[in-house]
């Protein structure tokens, strides 16, 4: 009788089973995708026979024949296209890096005054934040470029700032420091001091671990930090030569210039990231419970200490991955300065496929660099993420 | 023996908590800190606002007349150039003569979309509205019935088309969304990773390089002969951008379910239909409105993208109102700031629904 007790011995293999069905429907699945992407593929290897356009990424070591407003290292209209992509390329992670620095800080600030105990502030963040975030981004740009082209006065009358800053239709020119050798030995001294810092959190961390006294480290390592580049400076001659924009007859000389479209892309992308930025930071910070803060205070540590130490270790849990994907979006949308003619790399692409006509390949560099940017920061983001997720069971 | 009654001092009334002084109190002088804000702020406020409201408003200039404008220029805003140019702004390249196709097309869609937002009305009724309004939206955009001349889908423009894409894409990618979510966490190997390349690619790339996907390289997909409408191909293109979006979104509600729900469903003999259908579906939809009704509003913003491939939707329909006329071109900004209102009446419109969602959802988890 036990044996009628014990369940059916289950068999390895049925027609009926799920396991076998579940075989079926990959094999199916996997037969249309393989046959429309056969479908697809003949059809364009076909098309292209019979409108004779050539194929393959050869034409990359051709010369593009076009020149480009804004380069970061040499560049004329003879150089082959690879080298015409790699300084859309490179325009676009310029845009990208500086935007993302700007939008994290303005974000932060803008998030940060939502909970502001002054009505007037607060009412600022909220009012930014629904109007930028609820415009196309791309009308933004357009906004700002027409700003920049039509508002502005023309470069032989420039708007000056003290005498430093010019703004007019030619762009943005500032001061920038003589690049010397006193720079390089400050930024090595930088360098070092970083080292130095680390290294002074991490025996400090230890000393903690074991005699439980907690010792401040954030204005040390600040101090080394600038104590390294300071002495680099002073090693280093000390220079104080700047390289300061003049107003000339024409346009204004001299100094760093960044050029309309430059301004127009980074402007328009910082304010409209910059209002999703705050959301987030204001959505962490609301998610950390009000206990928490009322527990460290009532244990007597400062106001500012509750904020570093208790409340934006667990807000950051919760900002990090929605941050990374502003700062991905940020990026994406740099590609929309191909509406006012900065050349990145899909404004780039653009005017190689009018030359050449090598839709797919173009297209296909530009899916590439994309793709490796954000699949590399989300592995990064992830493995952050982990360390920084809570610990349980 | 003679008491005399002596009352204590009387208290003072406690402060006053509401009322128009003590929020002020509360709010923009609590501490000396707070004071010098808001006096900054409001000294801010005083050196901009006039010049801005006189620019506005009280300086700017309503006639539909370039000379008055130009003569303006600098002290007021020119809002005759809305006034002159809102047909073409809104219409695009529309034929003048037939602009009351797309508005009563638009505003018969609109309309049904509002209605749906509202529960007293999902009902087995709206469906079979939808069947009508649908195609009777396309047959007015598109013409050639019943004495209609025919309007070629390069023409149409402005705001009936942004309309279009965004609300077209958006009930398209909810449904492939749901499968592709649904996808990425079922137990079949092959299905999960076509569904995750799928979404890590495309959430990889701008939705600029797709769009030139679809209108450059499209053409060489299909077999010889075949051509299909751009304006079709660029909504496919939106379409499946977004539904890679949102797959995301409504797989962290998926996620959320917790597994004794889905064990408990198959423990009563339910297939995995109508596990998702019923049990899972209903939970995890409702768990992320706020999520899918952000990727709404990123979608409306999005259509205008197209501009660049050379659909004229409101954003471009400006660049073509404008560009070609001299005397009204130096007064773009204008026109920019007319299409921004748009845009953020939709927008807001939208968020404002998501929040009054979001709170009636919560209902039920209120005690």
């Amino acid at each position: 009788m036990a044996a009628a007790r014990m369940p059916a011995r289950k068999r390895d293999w049925s027609w009926r089973s799920q396991a076998f069905r579940g075989v079926i429907y990959q094999i199916v699945a996997i037969g249309l995708i393989a046959a429309g992407v056969w479908f697809l593929a003949h059809n364009t290897l076909e098309n292209m026979r019979v409108r004779g356009i050539q194929s393959g990424f050869g034409f990359l070591t051709q010369p593009a024949g076009f020149d480009i407003g804004e380069v970061m290292f040499k560049y004329d209209a003879l150089d082959p296209y690879w080298k015409a992509f790699l300084v859309g390329v490179f325009n676009t992670l310029r845009v990208a890096i500086i935007g993302i620095v700007l939008t994290t800080i303005l974000g932060t600030l803008l998030g940060v005054g939502r909970f502001s105990r002054n009505a007037i502030v607060r009412g600022f963040c909220y009012g930014y934040v629904e109007l930028f975030r609820n415009v196309p981004v791309l009308l933004q740009l357009l906004m700002w470029y027409l700003v920049f082209t039509e508002v502005l006065p023309p470069s032989d009358a420039a708007w000056s700032f003290g005498g430093f800053l010019f703004v007019s239709k030619g762009g943005v020119q500032f001061p920038v420091p003589e690049w010397g050798v006193g720079q390089g030995l400050a930024a090595m001294g930088a360098f070092a001091g970083l080292l130095l810092a680390l290294w002074y959190r991490q025996r400090k961390l230890q000393e903690f671990e074991k005699s439980g006294q907690l010792r401040d480290t954030f204005w040390p390592s600040v101090a080394m930090i600038f104590g390294g580049a300071l002495v680099g400076w002073l090693v280093g001659g000390a220079p104080t030569e700047w390289n300061v924009p003049k107003q000339a007859d024409v346009m204004v000389e001299g100094g760093v210039s960044m050029t309309p479209e430059f301004m127009a892309v980074l402007l328009g992308l910082v304010l409209y990231t910059a209002a999703f930025v705050a959301e987030v930071v204001r959505a962490g910070i609301a998610s950390v419970p009000l206990g928490q803060t009322e527990a460290a205070f009532s244990l007597g540590i400062t106001r500012g200490k509750t904020m570093r130490l208790v409340v934006l270790p667990q807000a950051l849990r919760v900002i990090i991955p929605p941050m990374t994907n502003q700062y991905l979006n940020l990026t994406k949308n740099s590609s929309l300065a191909v509406a006012i003619g900065y050349p990145d790399v899909v404004s780039i692409a653009n005017t190689a496929i009018n030359q050449t006509g090598r839709a797919v390949e173009c297209i296909a560099l530009i899916m590439l660099v994309y793709l490796t940017t954000s699949l590399t920061t989300s592995a990064l983001m992830n493995w952050y993420n982990k360390r920084a997720a809570i610990k349980e069971r | 023996m003679s008491a005399t009654f002596d009352p204590i001092a009387p208290r003072p009334a406690p402060v006053k908590t509401e009322g128009v002084v003590p929020w002020l109190r509360r709010n923009l002088f609590s501490n000396w800190k707070n004071t010098l804000t808001t006096l900054v702020a409001l000294g801010v406020l005083a050196y901009l606002l006039p010049g801005l409201s006189d620019w506005l408003l009280f300086k700017a200039v309503f006639q539909r007349d370039a000379e008055v404008c130009q003569a303006a220029r600098g002290t007021g805003a020119c809002w005759g150039v809305v006034a002159e140019k809102y047909r073409l702004i809104i219409f695009g390249r529309y034929p003048l003569e037939e602009q009351w196709r797309p508005e009563v097309a638009t505003i018969l869609l609109v309309g049904l979309l509002a209605v749906s937002c509202v529960r007293a009305f999902w009902k087995r009724w709206l469906i079979a509205v939808w069947a009508v309004v649908v195609p009777l939206f396309f047959v007015l955009m598109y013409g050639g019935v019943a004495g209609l001349p025919v309007v070629e889908t390069d023409r149409w423009g402005g705001l009936p088309l942004t309309i279009m894409l965004a609300s077209f894409s958006i009930i398209l990618a909810f449904p492939l969304s749901v499968l592709v979510a649904l996808g990425r966490r079922s137990n079949l190997p092959a299905i999960r990773t076509v569904c995750v390349v799928y979404v890590e690619l495309i959430r990889g790339v701008p939705l600029i390089s797709v769009l030139f996907m679809a209108s450059f390289m499209f053409p060489l997909f299909m077999p010889q002969g075949l051509t299909i409408d751009v304006l079709l191909r660029v909504l496919a293109g939106i379409t499946l951008f977004a539904a890679a979006y949102m797959a995301e979104i409504v797989r962290g509600g998926l996620q959320a379910i917790p597994k004794g729900q889905v064990e408990a469903a198959q423990s009563l003999g339910l297939t995995y239909w109508q596990t998702q259908r019923k049990i899972v579906l209903p939970q995890a939809l409702a768990m992320v409105v706020p999520g899918i009704m952000n990727n709404f509003i990123s979608i409306f913003k999005d259509t205008s993208l197209v501009t660049i491939v050379s659909l004229y939707e409101l954003t471009g329909s400006l660049g073509i109102a404008l560009n070609s006329d001299a005397d009204w071109r130096p007064f773009k900004i204008e026109g920019y700031l007319f299409i921004t209102a748009i845009y953020f009446a939709f927008c807001f419109a939208m968020s404002r629904y998501s929040l009054w969602v979001e709170k009636q959802l919560n209902k039920s988890k209120r005690r």
